[in-house]
């Protein structure tokens, strides 16, 4: 039998042991997957500006928080102008220029990305852990189970988010975690029907009843088969949930239910359009955080677009 | 081209232990209504897959169960394996009934699918599939202390995958047809089942391959002393490997018996059917059956068969009085040379020497 | 009088890793009123023969070689000529046609949509017509009301061959028309075209793996490995006493109920059918054979007079030694 002719070229015959072999399919399986990122211009601008806010969110770290006060602000803080002429115009001293208070713009901005993003990662974490439970329960266990949970999910699904918003913000308070809450909670039906929609079609491939046959149970086969191949449609979806969510807490701090104490681009958008920036010309004040929401939000997009990219062909790729 | 030592043949059916015995088995799928006709009381429509089949599967033997499609074999087969809810009867592993926790009978008897290609995890490489038998049963360390990969490397040689290493790190995608159908089989084999249940396990590999793949099956039977029980249509594939054949129509077995005997000698009218239908070289003048295969929806009353039979239609079964009885009366297996027994009035007038052959 | 010639085909697919060679010149004929029987495993090139032969193969895939259907070359026929050929030359009832009706037409729209199409006739006439195509494949007329979810596998097949009678072809192609049907479906559908070939002196390729199968219904037959034919003659002499052994093995795979020989003992063949993406060297067989000797490696054998109106590509065939000077 000339069966040790594989297709394939030869791999040198060592002992491996099973952990060797799970680290080792796992490298494989992510220089694959990068090979093929790199491919696509979409993916890698995308990656590149994220890399870029990501950094600026983290170097926030290092901002004096006092130097955010109002009362931080002297004379030489905003030369050459003077507390007449705040706002002030991009200049050397202050390279995206200042607010009505005299605070650096540049620096706002920077302190506004790490809550911007933690917001938007923290709230698109939420809606992947409940959308990708609900979803998967509801695909895997079929009939009552999938009934009850979709017809929960089609409930919050038609909430209107805005009003909850506001009702909550009213009652709870105006904090970062309310708003984090609120897009969570709003925000995964979405991805629950996206999920469940994967798991029924996982569901459906022999490899999931050979494992039935072999005595798994069924957290072993949800954790084996079903987890495994629903991941990259959940990662693909959480990508884009960040994108959203960012938007989101942009919107409900632009429309003043952000937590004030706290600097957002949202919050700086809001403050801006009190202050009248369009009437009185400081667009430096309104372009910056719109700018970097902008870009942040094309970033999570373009990825998404190139995860999909890859995700697709590879159902069709055998 | 290889061919397999003709093996001595085994100790006579009846001599062997039981291992799996199947009794009365019923299978029912109910088909679905809408939501306000079923509040008005109206049911689906009921399809009786497995009307009432009983065997023994004795140690050591091949048993191939061989029908046309939706003659309920592989539902009979699911249902052995516990993949399919069962609504009358029992199965019967080794004289006790099948345990509410199927976990440790699946270690026993294991299942070969007909896909080789869906039944493999795309993501998974061919050492995780292999091994996931093992995990799933927490099962580290073999009988002689053996680690996992050892384990998993003799399995693969088992399935004729050799040297077993080289596919450690294998996609299914990468291997050919035939070599998946080996990962699967050695899946199974890593458990050391007792029985193996094959659902068509060569039908969808090339014509050249299914060969090696039936050779491997009898040459696993021969040494490590497996039962197997193969769902088929092709009755070649039977004449080749089975020890016992039973043939089913509309979920109930309408004859079982040796291979010998129940391929060159059948009694009942829908074996000869198929049989003169395998296509080979003298033309298609014999007779085929006419009309649709059957639907176990509507399943004939009396002998289930009637509807189609040649015996019927050309009024031999007028002449010797039996229509009525086959047109009315649902009949079961009976014996009709030792150990082969078939379910048909003409054949039991054959069997009490009422009727010439 | 040949219904069609085919002269030294050769197709390769295009793909991103290059120029794929899926049929590796091949060479035959079908006389009229002849059925030819085309068998062989995946990968061996024989639905892209099919689909060659009325130019049905992606834009991107480089055909050479002659395909003379009645006399003119399809591979150099203008569009408008191909569409006018295209069905009323030669028809193919596809594998998996089982799938390949609409799901929202009702049958005999689409039956019908396959004459009209080809402005064989009006709207009534193809009624008519599509009536009488029907009745020939064995169903009620009636059935042209119906969905193709309505209809059993065998009855669809039945539509589809209907579909392919249509506009009256000269040639009829079958690729893998029964595969997906049972046994006795298999031998109805079977009769059916058998009795169809017949009455309306059609010709016809039959393709298939299932070698048992074209015995019964071919007058000759062609096994085709790795792109190119290896062996062909008279359907029963080529079943019954191969030369190659490729089809002494093809054929060992389905057994004769009663051959004591296969009792007990499956034969098979080690390795798989190659991929077109790489073909052995010399004899494409020979890693799989169990007659190889060194010179299968190395020389390629030709299609070698093996008997009357025989032919086959092994050095072990006697009229090899002569021609090329290797073998036993």
């Amino acid at each position: 039998m000339k069966l040790d002719e594989a297709p394939v070229e030869v791999e040198p015959t060592e002992v491996r042991t099973g952990r060797q072999i799970r680290w080792a399919r796992r490298r494989v399986a992510f220089a694959r997957f990068w090979a093929q990122y790199r491919r696509s211009p979409f993916g890698m601008v995308g990656l590149v500006i994220l890399i870029f806010f990501i950094g600026v969110a983290i170097s926030s770290i290092f901002i004096d928080p006092s130097s955010l006060s109002k009362t931080a602000v002297t004379e030489e803080s905003i030369a050459p102008c003077t507390f007449a002429t705040l706002p002030c115009p991009p200049n050397a001293n202050n390279p995206l220029g200042t607010d009505a208070d005299g605070r650096s713009v540049l620096t706002l901005v920077i302190e506004g990305s790490r809550v911007s993003l933690i917001v938007g990662f923290t709230a698109s974490v939420i809606t992947m852990v409940i959308g990708a439970l609900v979803g998967i329960l509801a695909g895997y266990l079929g009939r009552t189970s999938d009934t009850l949970l979709m017809r929960t999910t089609d409930f919050f699904l038609v909430i209107p988010w805005l009003p909850l918003a506001i009702v909550l913000a009213a009652i709870l308070g105006q904090n970062i975690f309310v708003l984090i809450a609120i897009i969570g909670f709003t925000s995964w039906p979405g991805t629950a029907r996206l999920v469940r929609a994967q798991t029924l079609s996982v569901k459906e491939h022999s490899y999931v009843e050979r494992s039935r046959a072999l005595g798994a149970t069924n957290s072993q086969v949800v954790s084996r088969h079903i987890l495994p191949n629903v991941m990259p449609v959940i990662f693909a979806n959480t990508i884009l949930t960040v994108a959203i969510a960012i938007l989101a807490e942009s919107a409900l701090s632009f429309l003043g239910l952000g937590d004030p104490r706290r600097v957002t681009w949202g919050t700086m958008i809001d403050a801006a359009f009190d202050a009248g920036a369009i009437s009185i010309g400081a667009w430096w004040w309104l372009l910056a955080p719109s700018l970097s929401i902008v870009l942040v939000v094309l970033a999570f997009t373009l990825c998404g677009y190139a995860l999909d990219e890859i995700i697709n062909p590879r159902i069709r790729e055998r | 081209m290889s061919r397999a030592e003709v093996t001595a043949p085994p100790p006579p059916a009846n001599e062997r232990e039981t291992v799996i015995e199947v009794r009365d088995l019923r299978v029912t799928f109910q088909g679905r209504v809408g939501l306000i006709e079923g509040l008005r009381g109206k049911k689906g429509t009921q399809s009786r897959a497995v009307d009432g089949v009983s065997f023994r599967l004795r140690r050591g033997e091949v048993v191939a169960l061989a029908g046309e499609s939706g003659c309920g074999k592989t539902t009979t087969a699911r249902a052995i394996m516990g993949l399919q809810p069962v609504d009358g009867g029992e199965i019967l592993f080794e004289g006790d009934p099948l345990p509410r926790d199927l976990k440790p009978y699946r270690r026993k008897v294991q299942m070969v699918f007909q896909d080789p290609t869906g039944t493999l995890n795309p993501r998974q490489t061919i050492y995780e599939i292999i091994a996931e038998g093992l995990r799933i049963h927490g099962i580290d360390r073999g009988p002689n202390g053996e680690p996992e990969e050892q384990l998993v490397a003799k399995a693969l040689s088992r399935a004729g995958l050799r040297p077993p290493d080289r596919f450690f790190l294998r996609y299914p995608h990468e291997l050919s047809g035939g070599q998946r159908q080996r990962v699967v089989i050695a899946g199974a084999l890593v458990l050391e089942p007792e029985v193996i249940v094959a659902d068509e396990p060569v039908s969808n590999l090339d014509a050249s391959v299914r060969g090696e793949i039936l050779q491997l099956m009898m040459k696993l039977r021969e040494d490590l002393g497996l039962t197997i029980i193969i769902v088929t249509h092709d009755l070649g594939l039977a004449w080749t490997v089975a020890d016992r054949v039973a043939i089913m129509y509309l979920g109930r077995i309408v004859e079982i018996g040796p291979a010998e005997d129940v391929l060159l000698r059948p009694e009942h009218p829908y074996t000869k059917a198929l049989l003169d239908v395998v296509p080979e070289a003298g033309g298609l003048e014999r007779p085929i059956l006419t009309g649709e295969p059957p639907d176990p929806t509507r399943i004939p009353e009396g002998c289930r068969f009637h509807p189609r039979c040649p015996v019927v239609e050309s009024g031999r079964a007028a002449e010797l009085g039996i229509e009525a009885r086959c047109r009315t009366e649902d009949l079961a297996l009976r014996e009709m040379e030792p150990a082969h027994e078939a379910a048909c009035y003409e054949a039991f007038l054959r069997r009490d020497g009422a009727a010439p052959d | 009088m040949s219904v069609l010639e085919v002269r030294d085909l050769r197709v390769t697919y295009r793909t991103q890793g290059g120029g794929i060679p899926a049929v590796r010149g091949v060479s035959f004929d079908v006389d009229t009123g002849q059925v030819l029987g085309l068998a062989g495993e995946s990968g061996c090139g024989k639905s892209t023969i099919a689909g060659a032969v009325l130019r049905l193969l992606p834009a991107s895939t480089k055909i050479e070689g002659e395909v003379l259907l009645e006399g003119e070359n399809v591979l150099e026929m203008k569009p408008g000529r191909l569409r006018a050929v295209r069905w009323t030359g030669a028809s193919i009832v596809f594998q998996g046609a089982m799938h390949a009706l609409n799901p929202v037409k009702r049958i005999g729209d689409q039956i019908a949509e396959a004459i009209t199409v080809h402005q064989q006739a009006g709207e009534k006439e193809a009624r008519v017509r599509v009536g009488s195509l029907l009745e020939q494949v064995g169903l009620p007329t009636r059935r042209m009301q119906d969905y193709p979810h309505e209809l059993s596998g065998g009855q669809k097949q039945r539509v589809m061959i209907a579909m392919a009678l249509a506009c009256s072809p000269s040639l009829v192609i079958a690729d893998e028309p029964t595969t997906a049907l049972d046994v006795m479906v298999q031998a109805q559908v079977l009769r059916l075209m058998k009795e169809l070939q017949s009455e309306l002196g059609l010709s016809m390729i039959f393709i298939t793996h299932d070698l048992s199968v074209l015995v019964e219904t071919s007058d000759r037959l062609a096994i085709m490995y790795a792109g190119k034919i290896i062996e062909e003659g008279p359907a029963e002499t080529v079943f019954r006493s191969p030369q190659h052994p490729y089809t002494e093995a093809l054929s060992a795979a389905f057994p004769e109920i009663g051959d004591q020989r296969f009792r007990g003992a499956p034969m098979g063949l080690g390795g798989d059918p190659p991929d077109p993406a790489d073909v052995p060297s010399g004899c494409s067989f020979h890693p799989r054979c169990p007659k190889a000797f060194e010179d299968c490696s190395v020389t390629e054998p030709q299609l070698y007079p093996a008997g009357e109106g025989r032919r086959a590509a092994c050095l072990l065939v006697p009229a090899a030694k002569t021609t090329t000077g290797v073998g036993t």
